[in-house]
């Protein structure tokens, strides 16, 4: 009788364990990325559902992917990942589709179709913010104001390093709007061979004070060490540098190629309904703008741009920091993920040939 | 061939003190002169020293203090390369990577000696310790008598004026230790070579050797041809260590004659059973003083006639040895007093339990230092 | 038995009871036999499943591609063929034929399929591996396939006149089977024609070879460097009483604790070019202000950060047949008349070899799989094969590509090896 008991206690505790640990696992970038992830979207969804979610940094979620679906032994259920990637992780069949009517409509009840900036919502991906590369600079090691991005191309003007991201993505349209192509021509004249030896031929110039860089953490402390002087960079990670650790960091958004960061589940997911839950949950209008309280990235709904209000600090107003502020997009490019995509292969290669030259 | 005179000294240890630590002194003030063909062993327990002794004479060690020197020069400032002195190690240190043939042409090599004179004299030094079948075999391929013969025509091949060898036979069996013995000794006869031999090996010391230089904890204890050391031992640890010896402690009550000087006058012993002893005054104090008298089993006798060091004795074992009977005893309260009866006619045959006498004479009998 | 023994011109021995002596001996050893096999069958079988299967998948993918005819619901598991219209006109036409009507038609109809199983983007994928800008191609096609009238090639050349290049048309010829060199020729850098004749890509899009060639460079440098430093490490330890040997032991062992960001970050403020060394060298005036050496984020970068990775390796097996040596071989040298140095190099060095040899193939095989650290502090010069198989399998997702470089890897590595035992004899290799 007595083991009955203890039996039934026992089971109907692990029942209750097993309803209270639902959970979603998402998978991020990292540093204050996550941070402000965490802070806008989990917490408050644990609040609202019961739904525990477990948070897991990569140097770049979209990586694990292929190799978890193939094998079959998926554990992420949300992966934060770059248009690109999404694009190409959909193609192969790696990822679920998320059927748009999930996501919740604007406050105004504007549906979330028409509430998302154009190309956010695809197949298998809903984007969450838009981020952008920009340049950044450290003020106590210039000599002058860079105001443009053909002055970080130009070492005569303002002599030192200069760090770049090692890929061609966001290089190769960086040297061409420096070297006087309008945003709107980059990817026509990108198209061309000529277009490509051009972009190279730009590059060749700044090639001996060039220091490459790999993780989004490490410009920020190469501006900071003075390692170089000016740097590519997410744009978030230096207004992170600058507001909240005081750096002396100014970033030049002339030039700024924008890109979308979107939630993708991939196949298989274990949670996959929870993931569901949490996408929905973490694009809606609130949850974007809460975001942007914590890290300048922009909210990828139109609805969510009134509410963003100040930094964490208390202090600084956020709109001017972020990639969609109307001041920052006089000379914007945004990022044309079908021309990467089909051009990846054949431009990284002739930038890694190029590199090794 | 005993050293007496330094200035014919051909190796001569002036003085030396070596410490590893610069706390304690490894070897304390050696003085040693050795001539030259001479085979001298350095003889003594594991630890006491003569390894190091060995070691500073071939270079790979500094002595602390004092000097060495090889034909009347001083060699300490020499490194090991330009002594000229071969050395036989315990190990053998034949080089595993090069065969017999190769290891022999070593030396000459480095001596910038030309092909066909190697050869021939690496030849003959193989011919010399039987082995001429060898010279492309590799170290690993020999067994361990083969290899200790490689060794040895290896460290004599450059004709070298000294030889060294650190307990060559420690790692062979009993019979081909004692063929290898003969073999070195023969050697050292027909080539005329000063040996410096290290052993912790009596027998192997006393049939080779020309003279033992017995160690004790860093010090050379006596410097004496074997049957000297024998026969003549100076003081209590050689005594013991060489070969059997009864122990009778006890104290010097009289010498005869004048007391100005003690050694070589008989000294009469009170025992500690309170009898006394006449035994010859070898490294004793005056009346009074503590000390020990030893003697050799074979140099007491059971049938001899009474003497002044005739007492009774109980026997309480015998064993027999063929050619002699091993008796131990009962001597002046002494359990373990040995005496060895010859089996021959003419010797009384003892019977366990029985008391008998024993006898011997007061030379025999040598007053050394207490233990 | 008697027999067996005293007559030894008998041909068939035999055992007490009469039965041959080679069959019982064989019926003894069975069972040990046997035993023996079960004892290893584990380690066997986990070698199969982690080491055996994985390479052999590896060297199938760097052959196999079937992007362009199967269609995998990674979900249903099922398996559903495409473009098969278009294989089966491939098949009826030799290779060189101008692509008719029928070809167009049969393209359009596969195009439609794909638009159903939404597989453009996987067959653009595959095509787009050899014919970059294709992959837009395929996805425009399929979205627009059922819009589309006869005659077919018109209308798709009208949609996007690439579809009339003939390379594509040799490309979806090629990819229409599964098996294909494509990806070991792009290994090579090299490619085929719109005819399928083999030859270079453009000079400015040449990379693995060199890449190749450069990995195998500062391998060697990486491994003689680590040679130059390990070796009197290693004697050191290998001498020193074991208080201190042990000490010592620890901190060469340490790079083995330390975490990868640990160990960038040090290498980071030591050697960057506002680091600790050059500020050393500019306090000490070696060198100015202005002329700090760069000795990150480039060539020397990676050398010094996988050296110092890579020493315990060389280390270790040196250190273990170091050990070993009696110091009474130099001794010996030496008193045979040897200098210092002749004993070192006639004597010590040549019964260390063992160690070099197994220290060196160590780290030179290490290296040359690296690609943590040259990603981290390679910066341009310093990138090395590995950081492109990493770039396919991670990034661009051409894992066929991947594999082809991974295997073109192995068999190089399976060549030196094979040489290395021609020229130094693997039974002279002393792996700790
Ligand atoms: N290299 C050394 N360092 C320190 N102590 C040593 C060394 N070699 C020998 N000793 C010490 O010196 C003493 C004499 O050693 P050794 O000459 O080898 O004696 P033996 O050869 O008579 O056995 C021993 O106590 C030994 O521990
Ligand atoms: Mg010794």
């Amino acid at each position: 009788m007595k083991k009955i008991l203890i039996l039934t206690t026992a089971l109907t505790g692990f029942a209750f364990a097993a309803t209270a640990e639902e959970e979603v696992t998402v998978m991020s970038w990292g540093g204050a990325y996550t941070k402000s992830q965490v802070e806008a979207y989990h917490k408050p969804f644990t609040a609202e559902t019961a739904i525990k979610v477990v948070s897991v940094d990569a140097d770049n979620p979209a990586t694990p992917i292929k190799a978890q679906v193939e094998a079959g032994n998926v554990t992420i259920d949300v992966a934060d990942v770059e248009f690109s990637d999404a694009i190409r992780l959909c193609d192969e069949g790696l990822l679920e589709e998320i059927d748009p009517s999930i996501l919740p409509p604007a406050p105004d009840g504007t549906p979330a179709i028409k509430d998302f900036i154009d190309g956010a919502i695809q197949d298998c991906a809903v984007a969450n913010i838009v981020w952008s590369t920009v340049f950044a600079y450290n003020k106590d090691n210039v000599k002058g104001t860079p105001t443009s991005i053909a002055d970080f191309f130009d070492t005569g003007k303002f002599p030192g390093k200069r760090g770049l991201r090692k890929s061609a993505k966001a290089t190769l349209e960086m040297a061409l709007m420096a070297d006087g192509v309008p945003a709107d021509k980059v990817y026509e004249i990108l198209n061309t061979p000529e277009g490509v030896d051009r972009a190279f031929a730009k590059l060749d110039t700044i090639k001996d004070d060039i220091v490459w860089w790999e993780a989004g953490a490490q410009p920020p402390q190469l501006l900071a060490d003075g390692e170089v002087v000016m740097s590519t960079a997410y744009n978030g990670r230096i207004f992170n540098a600058a507001v909240a650790e005081s750096q002396p960091l100014e970033v030049v958004w002339d030039g700024q190629i924008l890109d979308f960061d979107l939630f993708v589940i991939p196949k298989g997911a274990p949670n996959k309904d929870n993931a569901m839950k949490f996408i929905a949950f973490a694009t809606s209008t609130k949850s974007l703008a809460d975001q942007a309280s914590y890290i300048s990235y922009g909210p990828a709904r139109k609805s969510s741009g009134a509410l963003v209000g100040m930094y964490q600090d208390g202090k600084t107003e956020m709109a001017p920091h972020m990639p969609t502020a109307e001041a920052n997009l006089s000379n914007a490019l945004v990022n044309n993920f079908e021309f990467w995509v089909d051009h990846d292969a054949e431009l990284n290669e002739r930038f890694n040939a190029w590199l090794a030259k | 061939m005993a050293m007496t005179d330094s200035g014919a000294a051909f190796v001569e240890f002036d003085r030396v003190q070596k410490s590893y630590d610069g706390e304690t002194l490894v070897v304390k003030d050696l003085n040693l002169q050795i001539a030259k063909g001479e085979f001298v062993t350095m003889l003594g327990p594991s630890g006491s020293g003569k390894t190091t002794c060995l070691m500073m004479l071939a270079g790979f060690e500094t002595a602390t203090h004092g000097e060495i020197r090889l034909g009347g020069v001083s060699i300490n400032d020499i490194p090991p390369h330009k002594r000229g002195i071969g050395m036989v190690f315990q190990s053998y240190a034949l080089f595993p990577h090069m065969t017999v043939g190769e290891n022999l042409s070593f030396p000459l090599e480095v001596r910038g000696m030309g092909k066909s004179e190697r050869e021939e004299k690496v030849k003959r030094a193989l011919d010399m310790v039987q082995m001429g079948d060898f010279a492309l075999r590799r170290p690993a391929q020999l067994s361990g008598g083969q290899q200790q013969r490689i060794a040895l025509a290896r460290a004599l091949v450059f004709e070298p004026q000294v030889v060294l060898m650190d307990e060559p036979l420690g790692a062979l069996d009993k019979q081909l230790r004692e063929h290898m013995q003969f073999e070195i000794k023969h050697l050292h006869e027909s080539l005329g070579i000063t040996v410096v031999y290290v052993t912790h090996d009596q027998s192997e010391a006393l049939t080779m050797s020309d003279r033992v230089a017995v160690f004790e904890n860093g010090r050379i204890q006596q410097l004496a041809p074997p049957a000297d050391l024998y026969e003549r031992p100076e003081n209590s640890f050689v005594a013991q260590f060489i070969g059997e010896n009864n122990k009778l402690p006890g104290t010097v009550v009289a010498l005869d004659g004048d007391n100005s000087k003690t050694e070589g006058k008989i000294a009469t012993v009170k025992l500690e059973d309170g009898a006394t002893c006449e035994a010859l005054a070898v490294k004793c104090g005056g009346p009074g003083s503590k000390t020990l008298v030893s003697i050799r089993p074979e140099r007491v006798s059971v049938s001899a006639e009474p003497g002044p060091n005739s007492t009774t004795a109980q026997v309480l074992e015998l064993i027999y040895l063929g050619d002699h009977i091993r008796c131990r005893l009962n001597v002046h309260g002494n359990d373990e007093f040995v005496v060895k009866v010859p089996n021959a006619a003419g010797h009384k045959h003892l019977v366990v339990g029985e008391t008998t006498q024993v006898t011997w004479d007061a030379e025999d009998a040598r007053a050394l230092d207490p233990l | 038995m008697v027999d067996a023994t005293t007559n030894p011109t008998n041909t068939g021995l035999t055992t007490a009871d009469g039965k041959p002596l080679k069959a019982a001996l064989a019926h003894a050893q069975a069972r040990s036999r046997r035993r023996a096999f079960l004892l290893v069958l584990p380690l066997l079988l986990f070698i199969v499943i982690t080491f055996i299967v994985p390479i052999g998948q590896m060297l199938k993918r760097s052959v196999y591609n079937d992007g362009f005819t199967v269609q995998r619901n990674l979900t249903t598991g099922e398996k559903t063929p495409i473009m098969v219209n278009l294989a089966k006109w491939f098949d009826e036409n030799p290779a060189g034929t101008e692509p008719d009507e029928a070809a167009f038609a049969a393209l359009v109809e596969d195009l439609k399929q794909l638009k159903e199983l939404r597989a453009a983007g996987q067959a653009g994928t595959r095509i787009n591996y050899e014919l970059s800008g294709s992959r837009s191609l395929f996805t425009q096609g399929a979205r627009k396939a059922k819009k589309l009238q006869p005659p077919y090639k018109e209308a798709l050349l009208e949609l996007n006149p690439k579809w009339n290049d003939p390379k594509l048309w040799q490309v979806m010829r090629s990819a229409s089977s599964n098996f294909t060199g494509t990806f070991f020729l792009a290994a090579t850098d090299r490619t085929r024609d719109a005819d399928g004749n083999i030859q270079s890509v453009e000079e400015n899009r040449q990379i693995y070879l060199k890449l190749f060639w450069r990995t195998l460079k500062l391998s060697v440098l990486i491994t003689v460097l680590t040679l130059i430093l390990a070796y009197p490490i290693a004697h050191l330890l290998a001498t020193l009483p074991l208080r201190y040997s042990n000490l010592l032991m620890i901190f060469v062992l340490l790079p083995f604790w330390t975490s990868l960001l640990v160990r960038t970050t040090s290498w980071m403020i030591l050697l960057q070019s506002q680091g600790v060394l050059n500020d050393a060298m500019v306090a000490m005036g070696l060198i100015s202000d202005g002329n700090r050496i760069q000795m990150m984020y480039n060539q020397t970068g990676t050398v010094i950060a996988m050296t110092h990775i890579l020493l315990p390796f060389m280390v270790l097996p040196l250190y273990s047949v170091m050990r070993p040596i009696n110091p009474s071989y130099v001794r010996a040298a030496r008193s045979l008349g040897a200098t210092s140095w002749t004993a070192f190099r006639r004597i010590y060095f040549p019964q260390t070899v063992p160690g070099i040899a197994a220290g060196g193939l160590l780290v030179f095989i290490l290296a040359v799989g690296y690609y943590i650290t040259p990603a981290l502090v390679g910066g341009s010069d310093g990138t090395l094969i590995s950081n492109l198989i990493a770039f396919h399998m991670q990034k661009s997702l051409n894992w066929s590509m991947a594999a082809a470089l991974a295997s073109l890897l192995l068999g190089g590595i399976l060549i030196l090896y094979w040489l290395y035992d021609r020229l130094v004899g693997i039974d002279n290799l002393k792996l700790g």
